[in-house]
């Protein structure tokens, strides 16, 4: 679906969306780099840190890769929340890419807003291979976060 | 229709412990496309693997995936196991279920709904993978040095010793850089021409080392193990195959010019060596001040060359050669204080002089041969001052960065000025002493003892009065002000980057810190090499270091070069990106973004609709992508993908999870 179809498609029903079952827990992906937040969140696993298993990690080569669609096909495809995570700027594997991915998801993220998604449910984040904490808080704010909006229903097609 | 198996891992208990593996195995065997599932305790091991690779025989399975640790723990180790087999390397998926979820969620049912997710989405990912292919890139075993000091020297000397073929491009007319400026060298004192001389001469006399002085690289093309350089030699104007480096020319050229080498200390010729040592050992004219050049008279050089070397009709040459690997040791310049320092007289006193003009003054073969002098009279000075950090650690009138080899080499100008002069007195301004290397600090104390006056804080101003130049500056220890009335002055400048350093930089994709020094990979992992495979960095190109620091970075760099021409070749990452020729629609956005000058854009004639037409599509190098994918999310059109993350893999990962 393209976004215009996607702007045009029925939303789900006020009535609907507040049908959310008593066990709903929030579907997170992240997309993350390789080099930084996903060795990041593999430090928290060797850490035995804790927190919620709301959270999916897509790994791809760099945050740079990640295309505004693919974020927005998730959307559509029922993830509640959306994470694009990767180096810190100045510290990038390929030396630039976060910096393309700062620029381009602080933009969708303004955008999505105004198509009437929450920001909180679309995060950017910056978490080194060193910061298991940070990856831990990350994942910790973000369920909380987007548990608290419940389910998206925004852009979602039907029966997802 | 795919035929995949997937191998679940318990990694003894660590994962079985939190996920309940009967489950998962349950789940998984029902997935599109999954053949076959099996659980083994250890799948890394030894058996393991067997297992595996038996399984792929007895079952005709075409791709897997292995649920167990992180990728970045054991993918490598099962491509490897797959290239036993008939399933390609690159048809592996690896889901993570112990860091990402076995180790971090002590809730047995959560952690197990997510094992399942993150085996589905692996086996939706495999289910679109294609076989990649690496392909060997052969390797011209000749490396290229950019820059003849001392780092540039020992990095050919390295590479040459190994056997292999290298060129050791110098923009100046002798290698030797500024080591062979100095005086002695710290911490040991050892005199710098001594171990530096033998050293420029070991290159120069080198089977395997062309050097091409006063020559600069124009052009690269070309990715690592096969770079294409094109290098200007300029004019010298002496044919080199048959001087003999006599020296007549010299003696009796009548033009005399200022040595750059002696800091403006002394005379040179018009046609000249720059020093006694120089490598090679042969003179160069210099066209702006012969007057061949600038007036069509004189000759001398001609009519007395014995062996009719002078050719003033010589012109540049550019010459094109092929390289495996290239290292920068550029170097550095010492920052041009006169424009920044209008408080210490912006170079209207002479007597206020740099530390390398200081090194020629102490230098035995310098201009004074070693005696101490002031340069405005002639006079031996009795009171120096030394201020350390000017313009390094200095944000707002230089650079924020320390210079790193100054405190050592004021603490040596010390030494030596007041081994010299009995009865001086020598007084340092300092913010810190950086005395960090082997032997330094106790170098530092001999220096106090020797008599060295440290006084920690920055002079304000200098002004002259008489003779003297009168030093005002603030004691922080003391929180007083201090006057000193000095016969010379020595600033120990702070290191900047070579001018070229852009240049260089551009021309081989390396990029440059704020502060314009060439970059490392990897600050601490990856210290000589650079984002550009194949091109590594030697010495002060790099940022600021003292002598022992350049040698063994350079030797570093040296070891990278030589332990790649021992290869056959190169084997090449397939997970690269890939155009599309038809959806490409040429707007060049890609370009751009890449930051490996991976892309070019070039023009091709097609027949499109029955119709020949002409238009630029994008083109990848794959010896240069290095699979980050900035590109492909930059392309308009969606003409730009990138192998083993494929748009279609990734979407199908979304699709997985959303089930
Ligand atoms: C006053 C002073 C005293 C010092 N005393 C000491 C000491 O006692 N002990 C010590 O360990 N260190 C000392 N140092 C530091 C020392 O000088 C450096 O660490 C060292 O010389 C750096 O060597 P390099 O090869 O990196 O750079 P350089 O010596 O600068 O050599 C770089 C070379 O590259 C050439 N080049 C530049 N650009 C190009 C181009 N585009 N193409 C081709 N060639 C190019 C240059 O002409 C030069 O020959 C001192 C420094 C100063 C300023």
């Amino acid at each position: 679906m393209s976004l215009e179809q996607a702007v045009e498609a029925p939303q789900k029903t006020a009535a609907e969306a507040a049908e959310v079952a008593e066990d709903w827990r929030p579907k997170i992906l992240a997309f993350t780099c390789n080099w930084c937040t996903y060795a990041g969140a593999d430090l928290a696993g060797l850490n035995r840190m804790n927190y919620p298993a709301d959270v999916r990690l897509l790994r791809l080569p760099c945050s740079g890769r990640v295309n505004p669609q693919f974020v927005l096909h998730a959307f559509q495809k029922g993830c509640d929340g959306v994470l694009v995570c990767g180096c810190h700027p100045g510290d990038c594997h390929y030396s630039t890419g976060n910096y393309f991915t700062r620029r381009r998801m602080l933009l969708y993220r303004r955008y999505l807003e105004y198509l009437g998604i929450e920001p909180e449910r679309f995060q950017i984040r910056w978490i080194s291979g060193s910061e298991a904490g940070k990856f831990r808080d990350t994942v910790v704010d973000a369920c909380e976060a987007v548990a608290k909006l419940g389910p998206n229903t925004k852009y979602r097609e039907e029966g997802r | 229709m795919s035929r995949i198996g997937v191998f679940l891992c318990h990694c003894g208990t660590n994962i079985a412990a939190t996920v309940d593996m009967t489950r998962l195995a349950e789940a998984t065997k029902e997935l599109p496309g999954v053949v076959y599932v099996e659980e083994n305790k250890y799948m890394c091991s030894e058996p393991g693997q067997q297992a595996v690779k038996q399984s792929i025989i007895d079952r005709g399975i075409d791709r897997i995936v292995i649920a167990s640790c992180s990728p970045r723990m054991h993918e490598l180790t099962f491509r490897k196991m797959l290239t036993d087999t008939s399933v390609n390397p690159y048809m592996l998926e690896i889901a993570n279920i112990r860091e990402q979820c076995s180790w971090v969620h002590k809730d047995k049912e959560a952690g197990t709904k997510k094992a399942i997710d993150l085996v589905r989405m692996a086996v939706a990912k495999v289910d679109r993978n294609a076989p990649l292919f690496t392909s060997e890139i052969p390797i011209t075993k000749r490396a290229l040095v950019i820059g003849g000091g001392i780092a540039g020297i020992q990095a050919a000397l390295d590479i040459a010793d190994a056997g292999f073929p290298v060129t050791l491009v110098e923009k100046e007319p002798s290698i030797g850089g500024k080591m062979v400026m100095l005086d002695k060298t710290f911490p040991t004192m050892d005199c710098s021409a001594c171990i530096c001389a033998p050293k420029m001469n070991d290159v120069g006399a080198h089977p395997n080392i062309e050097i091409m002085s006063l020559s600069e690289v124009e052009e690269v093309t070309g990715y690592v193990g096969n770079f294409t350089v094109t290098i200007r030699q300029k004019a010298k104007y002496i044919d080199y195959d048959l001087c003999t480096g006599c020296g007549l020319c010299e003696q009796k050229c009548p033009s005399k010019v200022t040595s750059e080498y002696e800091r403006g200390l002394a005379k040179r010729k018009a046609v000249y060596k720059p020093f006694a040592q120089a490598v090679p050992s042969k003179p160069i004219i210099d066209a702006k001040n012969c007057r061949k050049f600038t007036e069509d008279r004189c000759g001398v050089c001609e009519k007395l060359c014995t062996v009719n070397a002078i050719r003033f009709d010589d012109e540049d040459k550019l010459v094109t050669l092929e390289y495996g690997a290239v290292i920068i040791a550029t170097g550095y310049e010492l920052i041009d204080w006169t424009s920044l320092y209008g408080e210490y007289g912006a170079g209207a006193y002479p007597d206020v002089i740099d530390g390398l003009t200081f090194e020629r003054i102490i230098n035995a073969s310098g201009p004074t041969e070693g005696h101490i002098v002031r340069p405005s009279d002639g006079k031996e000075p009795k009171t120096v001052v030394m201020i350390k950090c000017v313009g390094s650690r200095d944000p707002h009138k230089g650079k924020a960065y320390c210079s790193r080899a100054c405190c050592m080499y004021g603490a040596k100008h010390a030494h030596q000025f007041l081994d010299k002069i009995a009865d001086g007195e020598c007084y340092v301004f300092y913010m810190d002493v950086r005395a960090m290397g082997k032997g330094y600090d106790e170098f530092y104390m001999n220096t106090l003892q020797d008599g060295a006056t440290y006084i920690r804080g920055r002079v304000a101003k200098i002004y002259p009065e008489g003779d003297k130049y009168i030093c005002i500056g603030e004691d922080t220890i003391s929180s007083k002000i201090v006057t000193v009335s000095a016969d010379l002055v020595v600033l120990d400048t702070a290191m900047e980057p070579q001018e070229s350093a852009d240049a260089i930089g551009r021309l081989f994709g390396v990029s440059r810190d704020l502060d314009g020094w060439l970059t490392e990979a990897h600050p601490k992992l990856r210290p000589v090499e650079t984002n550009t495979a194949g091109v590594y960095l030697a010495g002060t190109a790099q940022g600021p270091k003292d002598i022992p620091d350049c040698v063994a970075q350079a030797s570093a760099a040296a070891a990278k070069v030589i332990g790649m021409f021992c290869l056959k070749a190169l084997e090449s990452n397939p997970m690269i990106s890939v155009v599309d020729e038809i959806n490409c629609r040429g707007c060049g956005d890609c370009v751009d973004v890449c930051p490996y000058k991976a892309i070019a854009m070039e023009t091709v004639e097609r027949r499109e609709n029955s119709v020949w037409v002409t238009r630029d599509i994008a083109v990848i190098n794959s010896g240069l992508c290095q699979g980050c994918g900035a590109c492909t999310a930059s392309c308009k059109s969606s003409a730009l993908d990138l192998l083993g993350f494929t748009n279609e893999q990734i979407l199908q990962e979304v699709d997985a999870l959303c089930l």
